[in-house]
Formats: C-alpha cells, sequence, structure tokens
C-alpha cells in the first residue's frame, strides 16, 4: 500500500478490529464473491458469518445482541468491504442505516423481536424508499399504508431496494395519509412472507453484480398496527434525522474504494511493461498517479475530520454533503484514470479496477445523487 | 459558513484581528497605487514592521516575537484574501529571515534581523537565473574566492521577488563551478555593492505591485565572511524548508479561494438578470456548491499541513500535494468565479479580476506544479 498521512481518529482497538475484518474479508468473501456476481446475490451463510464474526450491528446495544461500539467500527467495516471490492454485501445498510431506525424509533418490543436476529445475521434488513416515480424527492412517495381497525393496508411499489431478494424485514415508506406531503410518511415494518408482499426483479445492473437490488410489491398487504416505526406522520423526519451519517457512510467507501483501486494500479503498472520499460516508470503515468494519490489523500483528510465529527454528533448536513459529492466524484475520476493505466485488461472483470470502476458508477446517484448534494451545499452559501 | 478552524488559539484570532485591521488601514486602499508603480513604498515596509507582520516567527533576541508559524500562516492569509500581492513580505521573513537564523554567523544575525524586523532591510533570494529554474543545479553564477578574504560573484539571476526593493539578497552561486549540487553556496550580497545593478522591473500578468527583477552582478566583490552557512551546502540549505515554502503557497491559495468565493456569493446575489438574482440561478448555485465543497476540503487538508509544519512533521511530498492541488484549485475557482461575474469580472476595479491575474503564477513559482507530482511520485 502506498503510503498517506498517518490517519489520527483509530485507537489501538480500532486497529486490532480491522485486522480482523480484513481476515474475514480475505478469508470469507474475496474467494467467493465472483461466484455470487454471477449468483445476483451473496449467500446468507456469509451474513451468518459475518454475525458470527461480529461484523453486523456492531453499534447496537448489548442489550439487543451489538456491542454499542462507536462509529469508527462501522467506518472500519465499511472501508474493509470496500477495499476488497465487495459490494455484494449489504452489511451496511442493514447495519448502520436500517437496524439504528429500529433502534431510535421501535417500541421495546420491535426491538426484542428484531435487533438481536439481525445481530447474528438470521434476519437481514432493507429499508423500501425509492419508488418509479420518487428518488430524492421523497415526498412524492405513492405507496400508502392505510388504517383498518388495527392494521395497516399496504399498497405500492418499491424498485431499488438493497438487499431486496435477501430481505426478511423491510421498513417501507408509506404515506399513511396520502391527503399530505411530507406529513402524512409513516415507516412500517414488513417481514417476508406476508401475504401480498412479494419481491420483483432481482435488477440488472451496471456495476454491484452481487448485490440483490430489487423490486418490491405491496397488494394489500395487511400488517397489524404494531408494526409502524414510530410515530405515524413523523417518517419523513426520521428518515432525515441521520442522512449526514448516511451519506458519510458513501464518502468513507468511496475514499477506501479509490486507495484500494490506486493501489492496484501501482502494482500493475510497476510490473507491466511497454516499450523496455515499466509503464510506472514513463512520466505520464508517474504524474498520473501523483494526481490519484494526492486527491485521494486530500479527500481522505476530509473524510477523516467528519469521521470524528460524526462521532461526536457534530457533523452538519451540508458538510456530510460536501464529503459525500467530493468522495464519490474523486473515486469517479481516480477509478477511471486507474482503468486507462491498466489498458485492454482494465477492461477485463478478472481486474479488480475493471468491478471497482462498474462499481463506482452509482456512487455519485443514491444517498442522494450529487446534484441534491450541490443543493444542500448551495443552501448554506 | 464553513466548518469551524481548530487550529488556532485565542491569540492567534487576536492577532488575525490586528492583521487584519493593518490591511485594511494600510494596505488596502494604497495598492491600486502600487500597482500602478509596480512596486510597494519603503514606506509601507517600515509600517509593517512596526505593527509587527515582519519577521514574527524570528527570535526576540533578534528583533522577531519568536512567535510560532501559525502567525506567519495568519499574516499570509489576510495578505491574500484582500489580493495584496504587491508586499513581498512573506518572501522576507519567512524564507529569506530563517536562512540567515537557521545559517548565519551571529554577526550576521545581529547585523541584519533586526533589521529586517524593523523593515529597514528588504531581503530577497536571488535562486532562478534565465537558464535555470526548478532545476537548480544548473545555476551558473559564480562566487569565486579571491585569496582568503574575498568572493568575486560574477551572474545574473531574473525573477527575483523584492527585486528593486532589495537592500540585501541571498545570491545562490556555485563557488566550486565543477561541481553540481555540492558546488552550490549562499552569499549575502548588500544593494550598495559595487557591480550590482538591479535591472528590469519585469513586466507581468499579475502581481502588479510586485517589484520581481532581474538581477546583475559583475565582478562584485564580497568579503569572504558574506557566506551565509559554510561553502557548498548551499544546496543542501535550500532544501532544508522547502516543504514549509511550498506550504506557504497552498496558505495563499486557500485564503485567496475562500475570498473569491465570498466576492462571488455576495456579487451574484447583488447583480440581477432576467427579473432574478444571479445567485438563484441553479447553474449559478450548483457551481458555487462545487466552489465551498472543493474550498472546504482544501481547507481542512492544508490546516492538516499547517498543523504538521509547526511541529516541524511535514513531509516534502504532503506539501508537494498541498501546493500543487490549492493552487490548482484557486486558479479553477477564481476562474469559475471571474465567469458568474460576467464582464465586471473582466474589469481590473473588481478584486476577482486581480486575483485572476495574479493566481496564474501560483502553479509555477516555487516549484511548478510537475515537479510536485514528481515529487509525490517518488512515493508511490
Amino acid at each position: 500500500m502506498t503510503a498517506y498521512l498517518t490517519r489520527t481518529i483509530f485507537n489501538e482497538e480500532h486497529h486490532l478490529f480491522r485486522d480482523q475484518v480484513r481476515r474475514f474479508m480475505e478469508r470469507e468473501v474475496v474467494p467467493n464473491h465472483g461466484e455470487w456476481e454471477e449468483d445476483g446475490k451473496v449467500s446468507r451463510d456469509v451474513w451468518l458469518k459475518a454475525g458470527a464474526a461480529g461484523l453486523l450491528c456492531t453499534v447496537i446495544p448489548e442489550e439487543y445482541g451489538g456491542v454499542g461500539a462507536d462509529r469508527f467500527f462501522s467506518a472500519i467495516i465499511i472501508e474493509e468491504i470496500s477495499r476488497a471490492g465487495a459490494s455484494g454485501l449489504g452489511f451496511n445498510l442493514h447495519s448502520d442505516i436500517m437496524a439504528p431506525y429500529i433502534l431510535n424509533y421501535g417500541s421495546e418490543e420491535q426491538k426484542r423481536a428484531w435487533l438481536p436476529k439481525m445481530t447474528t445475521g438470521e434476519v437481514i434488513g432493507a429499508i423500501a424508499m425509492t419508488e418509479p416515480g420518487a428518488g430524492s424527492d421523497l415526498q412524492g412517495v405513492r405507496t400508502t399504508a392505510v388504517r383498518e381497525g388495527n392494521h395497516l393496508v399496504i399498497n405500492g411499489q418499491k424498485t431499488f431496494i438493497t438487499n431486496g431478494q435477501l430481505a426478511d424485514l423491510v421498513v417501507v415508506v408509506a404515506k399513511t395519509d396520502p391527503a399530505q406531503g411530507a406529513k402524512g410518511m409513516s415507516l412500517v415494518l414488513v417481514e417476508a412472507g406476508t401475504p401480498g408482499f412479494t419481491k420483483g426483479r432481482n435488477l440488472h445492473k451496471v456495476g454491484l453484480k452481487a448485490q440483490d437490488t430489487s423490486e418490491l410489491f405491496f397488494s394489500d398487504v395487511r400488517v397489524p398496527i404494531t408494526n409502524l416505526l414510530g410515530e405515524e406522520g413523523k417518517g419523513f423526519k426520521y428518515l432525515m434525522q441521520e442522512l449526514a451519517w448516511e451519506r458519510l457512510q458513501v464518502a468513507i467507501r468511496n475514499v477506501a474504494m479509490a486507495e484500494a483501486a490506486l493501489d492496484h494500479t501501482i502494482a500493475y503498472t510497476r510490473e507491466r511493461k511497454a516499450f523496455g520499460h515499466a509503464i510506472a516508470d514513463f512520466q505520464n503515468s508517474r504524474f498520473r498517479l501523483a494526481e490519484c494519490k494526492t486527491e485521494v489523500q486530500i479527500a481522505r483528510a476530509f473524510v477523516d475530520h467528519c469521521l470524528a465529527l460524526v462521532v461526536k454528533r457534530e457533523l452538519d448536513a451540508a458538510s456530510a454533503a460536501m464529503a459525500k459529492l467530493f468522495a464519490t466524484e474523486t473515486s469517479g475520476r481516480v477509478i477511471d484514470e486507474c482503468l486507462q493505466l491498466h489498458g485492454g485488461y482494465g477492461y477485463m472483470w478478472e481486474y479488480p479496477i475493471a468491478r471497482f470502476y462498474a462499481d463506482a458508477r452509482v456512487q455519485r446517484i443514491f444517498g442522494g445523487t450529487s446534484e441534491i448534494m450541490k443543493e444542500i451545499v448551495a443552501r448554506t452559501l | 459558513m464553513m466548518l469551524p478552524r481548530t487550529i488556532f488559539t485565542a491569540d492567534h484570532d487576536l492577532f488575525r484581528d490586528q492583521v487584519r485591521k493593518f490591511c485594511e488601514r494600510e494596505i488596502a486602499p494604497h495598492h491600486a497605487k502600487w500597482e500602478e508603480d509596480g512596486i510597494v513604498p519603503r514606506s509601507a515596509w517600515l509600517k509593517a514592521g512596526e505593527a509587527g507582520l515582519l519577521c514574527a516567527t524570528m527570535p526576540v533576541e533578534y528583533g522577531g516575537a519568536g512567535a510560532d508559524r501559525f502567525y506567519s500562516a495568519i499574516i499570509m492569509e489576510e495578505l491574500a484574501r484582500i489580493n495584496a500581492s504587491g508586499p513581498g513580505f512573506s518572501l522576507h521573513s519567512d524564507i529569506v529571515a530563517p536562512y540567515i537564523l537557521n545559517y548565519g554567523s551571529e554577526e550576521q544575525k545581529r547585523t541584519w534581523l533586526p533589521k529586517m524586523a524593523s523593515g529597514e532591510v528588504i531581503g530577497a533570494i536571488a535562486m532562478t537565473e534565465p537558464g535555470t529554474g526548478s532545476d537548480l543545479q544548473g545555476v551558473r553564477t559564480t562566487a569565486v574566492r579571491e585569496g582568503n578574504k574575498d568572493l568575486i560573484v560574477n551572474g545574473q539571476k531574473t525573477f527575483i521577488t523584492n527585486g528593486q526593493n532589495a537592500d540585501l539578497v541571498i545570491v545562490v552561486a556555485k563557488t566550486d563551478p565543477k561541481q553540481g549540487a555540492k558546488g552550490i553556496s549562499l552569499v549575502l550580497v548588500e544593494a550598495t555593492r559595487k557591480g550590482f545593478t538591479k535591472g528590469r522591473n519585469l513586466e507581468k500578468i499579475g502581481l502588479k505591485a510586485q517589484d520581481t527583477s532581474e538581477l546583475f552582478f559583475s565582478d562584485v566583490r564580497v568579503p569572504a565572511r558574506n557566506l551565509l552557512g559554510e561553502e557548498g551546502k548551499g544546496f543542501a540549505m535550500l532544501m532544508q524548508e522547502l516543504a514549509w515554502e511550498r506550504l506557504q503557497v497552498a496558505i495563499g491559495a486557500m485564503a485567496n479561494a475562500e475570498a473569491a468565493l465570498q466576492w462571488t456569493v455576495d456579487y451574484t446575489r447583488q447583480r440581477k438578470a432576467f427579473g432574478q438574482a444571479i445567485a438563484e440561478f441553479q447553474n449559478t448555485r450548483f457551481k458555487l456548491a462545487e466552489i465551498k465543497t472543493e474550498v472546504q476540503i482544501g481547507r481542512v487538508f492544508v490546516d492538516r499541513c499547517i498543523d504538521l509544519v509547526v511541529k516541524r512533521e511535514l513531509d516534502v511530498a504532503t506539501a508537494a500535494m498541498a501546493k500543487y492541488w490549492t493552487s490548482d484549485l484557486q486558479c479553477r475557482v477564481i476562474d469559475e468565479c471571474l465567469q458568474l461575474h460576467g464582464g465586471y469580472g473582466y474589469m481590473w476595479e473588481y478584486p476577482i479580476a486581480r486575483a485572476y491575474a495574479d493566481s496564474r503564477v501560483q502553479r509555477i513559482y516555487a516549484g511548478t506544479n510537475e515537479i510536485m507530482k514528481e515529487l509525490i511520485a517518488r512515493t508511490l
């Protein structure tokens, strides 16, 4: 690995944990990821192994099965998964986005019912926000959850849902009061197997080949009113609450991806010869790699700064948006440049840089598009 | 609104207020006149000396305030944020004076540093020659010994900051012309020495009030005690503080880019087109958001580097990253900001026009950005 400024945010425990995670990735994930890509999803088995290894829901308190870890541990898992190019694993959505909704807004019963099993990997979580007609513009959600006695009846359609095929439990964003905008929105827990809830296509994508991103359909799905997560009508507010952290997670992933892509490229250009030289010795290669390393270092310094803030619960929305915007744009550029330095081999799926390239494109889109990030930053001008 | 900066103490903040007031009172109102003159008057240097803006990092016994480099950074930032590109204070205080402090004899330090701190003596360093820029080993100026007592300096220098004003010049010369780096020494040459003449005050794209000049040395005789540090160690001495010297460019770049963003936010809010403020068009909002993002990110990185340089822990490659990336950023930002000013952005009376002209050289001096990439590439 090429050397960067010493990262100052981690302690000894964090470093030890990183070693564990890295070994887990090397042993349990990397050798199988190619097969999972062909299958279009990862195995349930790897979820259970990850649970046993303590890689799921680390931030959840011990009483609910987690270890009550700080968010640095979450960041380490995200980084190690990303370095390994293991884009199929939806752990981070499960552990650091979905589970916290249950922890923060769930009833005691909901927490006890779901969090321990999410921590072991027995239950895989998903969150169903996006619809065919509503992406960043969440207020346009058309899925409804209408009260009927002690039940809610859910109708609607979701798409681009991470962990869609594997999901055992889905947080569905739906309008409990369709006459209203944001204020009509609620979060509802829907278990897989509930009559009327069907999983649609496992979507074909440019990258993230082992990730079972799917359509979900809800047709007169009846769930007890106790499946409401938090208060009725507060869904929009809940979804806004941790956006800074959720977006920073994307930034964390992208810096790690860019770092890994650069390492692969340095190694490749040193070993590959052309016109009697290692590719790495040509001035153009040296300068392009120097530019990539600089951008990665600068993104790293900023994301670490934000990470320290988010652990202290001090990260504001605009700074998180900057991190997400800059890190994803940087990883997109860096990975493209790195692919170029690989020549024809960079286009072949067996080379990690090809997968990084395919995986990187969506980073500028999900978690809020780059354009939405700019809108958020623009409000602070 | 940006993330709070965490590197400064309350003392630093107070000092910044002082510097800002000084700049507003003594520099900003006169800078246009200095641009017409192509030079900053000596009176401004004396006032800066009196206000404690020169040689702040020099020890008290040599007339300085023994300040840390955060103070230097503050002075650079305050000058950069008002586009005060004429005063060569930081070259004088944070590059020339430290050579004398670090390598000078006790006599040299006592002779020059107090007067440099007061502004009575203006310093310069003469490295670049018509045929030698980044490739310093190619220096052709010679300083040949005559007997034990004197050195005879011959040669020609160019692009020398503070060239017309300079009272004291550190001349980079070969004391052993047969050798490369090992033949290079530093020699102090006073402006009054016979045979030392100042050439053209060079016309430039920007930095209009900066007296960047040619210098000529024709059989200039100086006593051997004018050698700065050991003979033949010049190259090593010049390498010693390169990380800090390059970070100074980055510090100026960030402060200037931040200012450019602020001018442009203000301008686009007040300027109307097609019935609304320019600031309200989505393109403007997105461009400004992109700029703010990059400026914020550059700021966090440069602050990390400043903190490291104060602890004497900044490595060459990281400083090179800071210099190249922030100077590129500064130019990108200013170009975009000028665009958002429309035709007014091309008019010299608007600060963005001057910033545009001034900033281009940031990617060239103190080691071109290509040299920076070469340095970074060595650490891949």
